[in-house]
């Protein structure tokens, strides 16, 4: 009811209590094609699904590497995302330069929520529109964050954003106990089957549209285009990846249909 | 009862080699004269400088120093880093401060004892020794203290290791030398990384040089003592092997080095975490030494070394 009178600016507050502007900024968010992270003891996975605006199109890149021990997976507005992809990057060499080693990620995310924030309460900027998910493996281990326009950044074992996300939550929800043990490949096809279950009715995960960033004790790496080819046939093994099966792995389970219809 | 010679010059106390000197006032004598054709004055200055004001009276910038810490020695043992200084700051030629603590442990993990609430002493501190300007190692302890203290409040689990805090010194040295405005000190950087266990130890000179070393000295130390720590250096000394070889290097320091005293610091980081600087005590010295006493060439002790 009050919704039109309180939205027009970011630092007029609605008679709830509500930023609207803050709220609009996360609904942007979900427009953006689907990201999924997850993370055992050692390795954090973040997969994407890119979108193409018609045919003769590329695919839009959703993962991008921050640092040897960083990477992002971002949803929205891809232009505020590359934004904060450079500064991220800045901080992060300029971290490297002066103490010789690599910044701390929650460091990184922490600085970066304050960003976010600062942007919610200026009179003359707006919210970004784009919701991240960082996979980072520092010195105290893998680490998955979830940041918003709202600049709340929470820490998750596994999380999904986007459209079409709430498949993908299922499977995560389903499995995410399990994890910890699990190899960087089965991490893989985890965020593969999550992506799956994320693709609209007539679409299907294939090397082109699927993405993977992949980042361990070792550095971070990048799967796109055939790098996923044998992951993607596993996958299509198994039965899973998109078209008419929903299946969300070998288990099974009957989420996949309800889930695209939300 | 001994006597020192007071011959030498003022530049003898940067301790630089004769090259390094020569560059070093050649350099000065060109950048002053280009300076004085532009804008003078360092960051410092700008602010308190209108515009129009003269430009004799605004140059704020270190061009020499005046309470100077001698050497400072470092060695690795088997399980951790030791350190050594003696305890003076000179004023020129000078013994004007004789209990001036030119080691100290800053940083490490903060914890609390679990009944009484009392802080325990931090693990995994960095050791930092000092010779050079006193007041501008004073300077970086406060700083470094400050960014502990920052890193506390972070509350996240991280803090700096000694080789962090090795590579920040080396940036902070090379740009205030690129700004013509040194930080007059040669540091050592010494303790053990908290998530490795290994030992480190590293030195930052004034111009922002940057170098590790299983020994390491620094002002005339590097003259005197990196050879003898060089020839009795091995990978798995113990404890007290390293500090006899260190209070060894030290006592030669107080025979040799003019700006030395024989009151030392002894200071060791171990892998397990733990840190210790010692009390100042005083070393035995003797000066029986045949060449201290012998009569060369007739001129009695003016006869040379």
């Amino acid at each position: 009811m009050f919704r039109n009178q309180y939205d027009t600016d970011v630092t007029v507050w609605s008679p709830e209590g509500r930023l609207l502007q803050v709220e609009y900024a996360m609904e942007s968010v979900k427009q953006g094609s689907a990201v999924v992270g997850l993370r055992s003891s050692t390795h954090v996975v973040i997969g994407a699904l890119k979108r193409s605006v018609n045919e003769l199109s590329s695919h839009q890149k959703k993962l991008m590497a921050i640092d040897d021990h960083v990477a992002i997976g971002i949803a929205g507005l891809t232009a505020d995302a590359r934004s904060i992809a450079k500064w991220m990057r800045n901080e992060c060499l300029n971290h490297r330069y002066v103490y010789g080693g690599p910044l701390p990620a929650g460091r990184l995310v922490r600085d970066l929520a304050d960003r976010h924030q600062r942007t919610t309460q200026t009179y003359v900027r707006r919210p970004y529109g784009v919701g991240l998910l960082v996979a980072a493996c520092d010195g105290k281990g893998p680490a998955l964050y979830q940041t918003c326009p709202s600049g709340n950044v929470h820490e998750f074992f596994a999380a999904a954003i986007g459209a079409r996300s709430q498949g993908g939550k299922t499977y995560l929800e389903k499995h995410f106990e399990g994890l910890e043990g699990e190899s960087e490949d089965a991490l893989v096809m985890h965020a593969l089957r999550a992506l799956g279950a994320c693709v609209s009715g007539d679409q299907e995960l294939t090397e082109d549209n699927g993405s993977i960033a992949v980042v361990g004790p070792d550095g971070t790496k990048i799967l796109e285009g055939k790098e996923l080819r044998s992951f993607l046939d596993r996958l299509e093994a198994e039965g899973g990846g998109g078209g008419e099966e929903r299946e969300a792995g070998p288990e099974g389970g009957g989420d996949g249909v309800e889930a695209m219809e939300m | 009862m001994h006597t020192t010679f007071h011959t030498q010059s003022d530049n003898a106390r940067f301790s630089c080699s004769p090259l390094e000197k020569f560059t070093t006032r050649l350099l000065y004598l060109f950048l002053s004269v280009i300076m004085s054709l532009s804008l003078p004055g360092g960051p410092a200055a700008h602010s308190k400088m209108a515009v129009g004001a003269p430009s004799a009276s605004a140059l704020q910038r270190t061009r020499r120093p005046m309470v100077t810490g001698s050497s400072v020695l470092g060695i690795k043992y088997a399980g951790g880093v030791m350190l050594a200084s003696d305890t003076l700051c000179s004023y020129g030629s000078m013994a004007k401060f004789k209990d001036a603590r030119r080691i100290t442990a800053i940083g490490g993990r903060e914890s609390f004892d679990a009944t009484s609430g009392a802080p325990l002493p931090p693990s995994h501190p960095t050791l930092l020794g000092g010779g050079g300007e006193y007041s501008d190692y004073q300077a970086i302890v406060d700083m470094l203290r400050s960014d502990a203290t920052a890193e506390y409040c972070a509350d996240d689990g991280h803090f700096q290791s000694p080789e962090e805090t090795w590579s920040y010194l080396r940036a902070v040295m090379y740009q205030r030398r690129n700004k013509m405005n040194p930080l007059w000190n040669d540091l050592i950087v010494a303790g053990c990384d908290p998530t490795t266990k290994v030992p480190f130890l590293g030195s930052v000179d004034k111009i922002g040089t940057a170098y590790t070393d299983d020994v390491m000295a620094t002002g005339f130390g590097s003259y005197i003592a990196v050879p003898i720590m060089r020839e009795r250096f091995r990978a798995d000394m113990e404890e007290g092997e390293a500090r006899a070889l260190l209070e060894d290097c030290m006592r030669v320091l107080f025979y040799r080095d003019c700006r030395a005293l024989n009151r030392i610091v002894i200071a060791k980081a171990t892998a397990d975490g733990g840190c210790l600087v010692s009390e100042p005590y005083e070393l035995e010295t003797s000066w029986d030494a045949k060449s201290f006493v012998s009569d060369k060439a007739g001129l009695g002790t003016d006869g040379g070394w």
